[in-house]
């Protein structure tokens, strides 16, 4: 098998804690099989690590199956790296060429501050949720059967497409303001498209814009780089939705 | 200890309703002074901390990942059932129950299954309440589709993320009450020890997985909702974070641990590619609705195939074996996951895999293609539409019922499953095992509680396909929040529990020293490496099919590896900050006990029986032939483990069990 | 209401307001211009009607002026707000792969215009308040030309190819910025019509139409002047 894979550079953010500095440090991994994913070739960096007696690389990664939006690294310039509609666990190195540099950095914005090397902070989006991505329903079991209210395939599939979303920031971190609109838009317009939802739209809408502008996410300047990287493929008409209803629970309820 | 399982007396139909009517509850003054905690919050964890926040409790919740809605449960694809019977086809709670115990083979509490198929209807009517977007047909009524092992169609599913919106629903009743006050959450937060006071599960010891911090968190009661054990295969398709450490912690603390042998191996995975494999890829087993499973007929087409000098394609289709439909006529392509997965296992060792390691089978979609775009071609009218256009009218509708999966596919394998067939290969998937639980879901441990996949539950030796969202929400929405008010009734004059008792410091320091251990250790190997030898052992002794030679061999080699692990093994980094390797090392020091227990347990159980199979027990002749052969007589019990010191000194305790309206059978699918 | 604009939201509808505003403006400009390439002396005309009826200078100036001020104040407010979000920059960033150089990069083809901005008032906006409102002047009227003054400063000012180069650079930018605002500001509205191919061709033609017949006229008068 040796000399078969790819041997490949990689320029790493290490940084021990959020307070300790960081630095991008260069690390070499050869024989790398193009059927691995991006991950496994780092855990083959990371045992190479611990058999010389270094601290391995932290980097957030659960599900590995493109679900759980654990995962985050900023590969070559672009979150989750070159491939689209994927997370970093679903990346293969046959994206990539033998001899290839490639730079592997956290996600930056003011608001995902980095924990450990490639670790951020993502509890803002937590923050976001927690101030009214819900309907407000109780748990009773006398809740009304549930086709008693039809909801028409389009609508439910539109809710569906914008409740895809992971919340793995990787529209924060590719954009150039580090916006986390298509994040809130997608939540928003989960529950805006559903009839359960309407109720508490207009405060939901205000309630979840304004968390979002205290934790220091930027201004959405319609790019569209977010739409593109994002591994769910969320549309920007969420964010448009979103600018409607705040715009209808100002001026309209 | 004689087993109690608490189950009330009286009809089946009425067990639940009577007894939730009759038990204590707590008023809503006093929830106000009741600390909860639970650990774990995917679909069973997160649902519970939120029911339970609701109500009137303060509830703790712990998750290892950075946001409860990261929780394996998140990845579950194909549904959910629930025995609404809107399709019209005959359903109905006891059909529910009959099916789940049938496809658990008859090793499940029968009151348990009942209630689930009881409660099931109310969780689709909760999560629609929360905006869960499930999949509708254009009159705008719920749509359903079928799954492996039932005759009606019963499964409600969001695409192939089904588990995913029910998360994001638990999840979403979580933030409503994190935001008011009553759920505290605790984000990358790994539970390390059960505390034990007076006989009574009072707290717990955890890790902040940011600082290293060792914490205390004390409660009136404990929730452990951590998923399953899967990962003790080191491949599996959990999480790579997925781990045994909380429910091992309390099974070490005083509860038994619930017939560990049954492992669910799931028939759809993405076979491996290589030995830097890190976690296998399920694909949902709705795929099977429409894909027919085959392997070559003859060993040269085979051989060929493995050589890379034959494609699928080139097969014909008097050449192909369609081994399912073949073996099963009546359920074919949809058996159960333990026969269909048997199957595969059968065909592959004997030589006809269709990949380059002879270890996969194909899962082909050519058919429906074909069915689907001559309907196609029929409702738009197309007359005499050419094979090109049936065949693009056909992947069109294949592509919106799999889109997803088969792009996931794609992804991994670079192959087209539209044109090529898939291949897939059993996988470990759920373990039906757990920490066994009363029919108030409490462990033998008064005040422990466990839900979701973490307790044995209602799964028997196999699981059908969407029981395990149904169970999960069950459990947390619709059945513990009761119960756990009975047992808390006694606790309102109790007063806040004290994190400076000797239990707390003793809990503390004892996990203290063990991550010291770790650090200090400074030996030679890494802790995947032992992990992935236990894989392999497990895998090889103790998976789809075991026998006495080689479980008694897996338990040897299983206390070899135990033993050089805590000799040899080498962490790096400090235990005052973030150490993803000392996390792991704490998680595959649990998985090295669990282990050997597990093959204990297979060993016992000299029956095969859903999930577990043991070679030694099978049909001799009849029509039967050459399938799992149960033997009731000798094992129609729950094993539950006691734990003493050492894994090889657990006492078997044995939980009977009765089966008065369903009359065990041979469960045939053919 | 106070709160709304204070919101990322608000703010950036209150961006794409002005903007539509400036949009409507530059496209009436643009109509009154054209009309010295075709007819001189309408030109005159309209000019002299826009310079001299009350309404347009008392009421509808002040407002254009606000919202030019608005649009760029609001645009440094939101950048420097921008900048303060992303904090760390990152070492390698691949931006042209999921984006245009026009949506990036707003701010700098937004100052290229300030500056125009900037010397557009000083030839020929102060020199109208200075003749309107210091001298008093209203007649439209000059020594030594025949007719309206309007046509012939207008050719004065292109003689200088300097000048002439500087108002190409400008609306070239100009272009580039409508290019990303034009439809960018529906979608700031809340309107998904930006996104549609009906709206993105009317944005494409207004974006390239319009500058490029500035820079027509600016060039048309350079090389038809004589003395």
């Amino acid at each position: 098998m040796s000399g078969k894979g790819m041997n490949l550079t990689l320029k790493i953010w290490r940084q021990n804690s959020s307070e300790k500095k960081g630095r991008m440090v260069d690390y070499k991994v050869s024989d790398i099989s193009e059927h691995m994913s991006f991950l496994e070739m780092m855990d083959v960096l990371n045992e190479q690590l611990i058999a010389t007696g270094e601290e391995p690389v932290a980097f957030d990664h659960d599900c590995r199956e493109g679900i759980c939006g654990m995962c985050s690294m900023y590969i070559n310039g672009e979150a989750h790296g070159p491939d689209r509609g994927i997370t970093t666990c679903q990346l293969h190195m046959r994206m990539f060429n033998d001899g290839d540099t490639i730079t592997i950095e956290p996600w930056r914005a003011s608001a995902f501050p980095v924990i450990k090397d490639l670790v951020v902070d993502r509890t803002s989006f937590e923050r976001i949720q927690q101030a009214g991505g819900f309907i407000a329903v109780n748990t009773s079991g006398n809740t009304q059967d549930a086709n008693a209210i039809p909801i028409s395939k389009h609508a439910a599939d539109e809710a569906m497409d914008a409740a895809t979303c992971i919340g793995c920031g990787a529209c924060v971190a590719t954009c150039k303001n580090s916006s986390a609109m298509l994040f809130v838009g997608a939540k928003i317009s989960q529950y805006a498209l559903l009839p359960q939802g309407q109720v508490e739209a207009p405060d939901r809408v205000k309630n979840m814009v304004a968390q979002m502008d205290l934790e220091g996410f930027g201004n959405c300047t319609n790019t569209g780089a977010c739409e593109i990287e994002c591994p769910k493929g969320i549309s920007l008409d969420n964010i448009a939705r979103m600018n409607r209803e705040l715009i209808k629970s100002n001026f309209i309820k | 200890m004689k087993l109690d399982s608490k189950v009330p007396k009286g009809p089946i139909k009425d067990k639940w309703t009577t007894y939730k009517d009759k038990i204590n509850l707590v008023n809503p003054a006093n929830k106000r002074l009741i600390d909860v905690i639970v650990v774990g919050t995917g679909l069973a964890g997160g649902s519970a901390s939120a029911t339970l926040a609701e109500l009137g409790y303060n509830v703790k919740a712990f998750a290892y990942q950075d946001s409860p809605r990261r929780a394996h449960s998140i990845a579950a694809q194909g549904g959910i059932n629930a025995a609404k019977n809107y399709q019209g086809d005959g359903d109905s709670n006891y059909r529910l129950f009959y099916d789940t115990v049938k496809g658990g083979d008859y090793r499940s509490r029968e009151a348990n299954v009942y209630r689930l198929a009881e409660v099931s209807a109310n969780i689709i009517d909760q999560c629609v309440a929360q905006g869960v977007p499930f999949a509708r047909d254009y009159g705008g009524l719920l749509d359903n589709r079928s799954f492996g092992g039932v005759l009606v169609s019963r499964t409600f599913y969001a695409k192939g993320q089904t588990g995913q919106q029910l998360l994001l629903g638990a999840y979403s009743a979580m933030n409503r009450q994190i935001a008011r006050g009553k759920i505290e959450m605790y984000n990358r937060h790994e539970m390390l020890d059960l505390v034990v006071i007076d006989g009574k599960a009072r707290g717990i010891i955890t890790r902040n997985l940011i600082t290293g911090e060792v914490e205390r968190h004390s409660a009136h009661a404990v929730v452990i909702a951590s998923g399953g054990y899967g990962n003790v295969y080191f491949l599996s398709t959990n999480a790579m974070g997925s781990n045994a450490t909380a429910a091992w912690k309390v099974h070490k603390k005083g509860a038994f641990f619930a017939n560990p042998c049954y492992t669910q191996i799931h028939p759809t995975c993405i076979p491996r590619s290589g030995d830097y494999q890190s976690k296998l890829t399920l694909m949902s087993e709705s795929l099977r609705n429409d894909g027919r499973i085959w392997v070559p007929k003859h060993m040269k087409d085979a051989k060929a195939i493995q050589a890379g000098k034959l494609r699928p394609t080139e097969i014909l289709e008097e050449d192909r074996d369609y081994y399912l439909e073949r073996r099963y006529p009546a359920f074919g392509n949809l058996v159960p996951r333990d026969v269909a997965s048997r199957a595969a296992k059968e065909r592959c060792d004997a030589g006809y895999g269709v990949n380059a390691t002879g270890e996969a089978v194909y899962l082909d979609f050519a058919t429906a293609i074909q069915r689907y775009g001559k309907e196609q071609a029929k409702i738009q009218g197309i007359d005499n539409a050419t094979p090109e256009k049936i065949t693009q009218l056909g992947e069109k509708i294949v592509e919106a019922k799999y889109g997803n999966l088969f792009q996931m596919y794609e992804k991994i394998v670079d192959e087209n499953p539209y044109k090529t067939p898939m291949m897939i290969y059993p996988a470990t998937h759920y373990t039906m095992g757990g920490v066994w639980v009363d029919y108030n879901l409490m462990t033998t441990i008064p005040g422990c509680y466990a839900i979701g996949e973490a307790n044995f539950s209602d799964h028997g030796a196999n699981r059908l396909g969407a029981s395990a969202l149904m169970q999960g929400l069950a459990d947390g929405y619709f059945v513990l929040p009761y119960t756990i008010g009975d047992y808390l009734s006694n606790d309102i004059r109790t007063g806040p529990i004290s994190t400076e008792a000797p239990e707390f410091e003793a809990a503390e320091k004892a996990v203290r020293s063990r991550l010291d251990f770790f650090i200090k250790n400074k030996g030679t190997k890494s802790v995947d490496h032992f992990h992935k030898r236990l894989g392999k052992v497990m895998w090889n002794n103790v998976g789809m099919a075991r026998n006495e030679k080689d479980l008694k061999a897996a338990i040897q080699e299983i206390q070899q590896i135990r033993e050089e692990f805590w000799k040899d093994v080498t962490v790096p980094g400090e235990p005052n900050q973030m150490n993803p390797e000392l996390e792991k090392a704490g998680r595959v020091a649990d998985f090295l006990e669990l282990g050997e227990l597990f093959a204990m347990d297979a060993l016992e159980r000299t029956e095969s029986c859903g999930g577990h199979f043991r070679e030694e027990s099978v049909e001799e002749d009849g029509p039967q032939k050459g399938e799992a052969k149960r033997n009731d007589e000798e094992f129609t019990f729950v094993s539950a483990w006691e734990y003493k010191g050492d894994p090889k000194d657990a006492v078997l305790h044995k939980e009977h069990l009765e089966f008065n309206d369903i009359e065990l059978k041979q469960r045939s699918y053919k | 209401m106070s709160g709304f604009f204070n919101s990322s939201i608000g703010r950036k509808i209150a961006m794409a307001l002005s903007a539509f505003f400036l949009m409507f403006f530059l496209l009436q400009h643009f109509a009154i211009n054209i009309l010295s390439v075709f007819n001189p002396d309408l030109f005159n005309e309209v000019s002299h009607f826009m310079g001299t009826n009350p309404m347009v200078q008392f009421a509808l100036q002040p407002v254009l002026i606000f919202g030019v001020v608005f649009h760029f104040v609001m645009g440094f407010i939101l950048e420097l707000r921008n900048k303060k979000a992303v904090g760390v920059k990152y070492y390698k960033n691949n931006g042209a792969a999921n984006s245009s150089w026009m949506s990036r990069n707003m701010i700098y083809s937004g100052v290229v215009i300030l500056a125009f901005i900037v010397l557009h008032f000083i030839d020929f906006w102060f020199p109208e308040i200075n003749t309107k409102f210091i001298k008093g002047d209203w007649s439209g009227m000059h020594e030594g030309i025949e007719g309206y003054r309007y046509f012939h400063e207008l050719q004065v000012k292109f003689v200088s190819p300097i000048r002439v180069a500087a108002y190409v650079l400008a609306f070239v930018f100009l272009g580039l910025h409508l290019l990303h605002g034009f439809t960018s500001a529906f979608q700031s509205m809340g309107s998904t019509a930006g996104r549609k191919k009906t709206l993105q061709a009317i944005g494409k033609t207004y974006s390239v139409v319009v500058p490029l017949g500035f820079i027509l006229i600016a060039l048309y008068h350079h090389f038809t002047y004589h003395h």
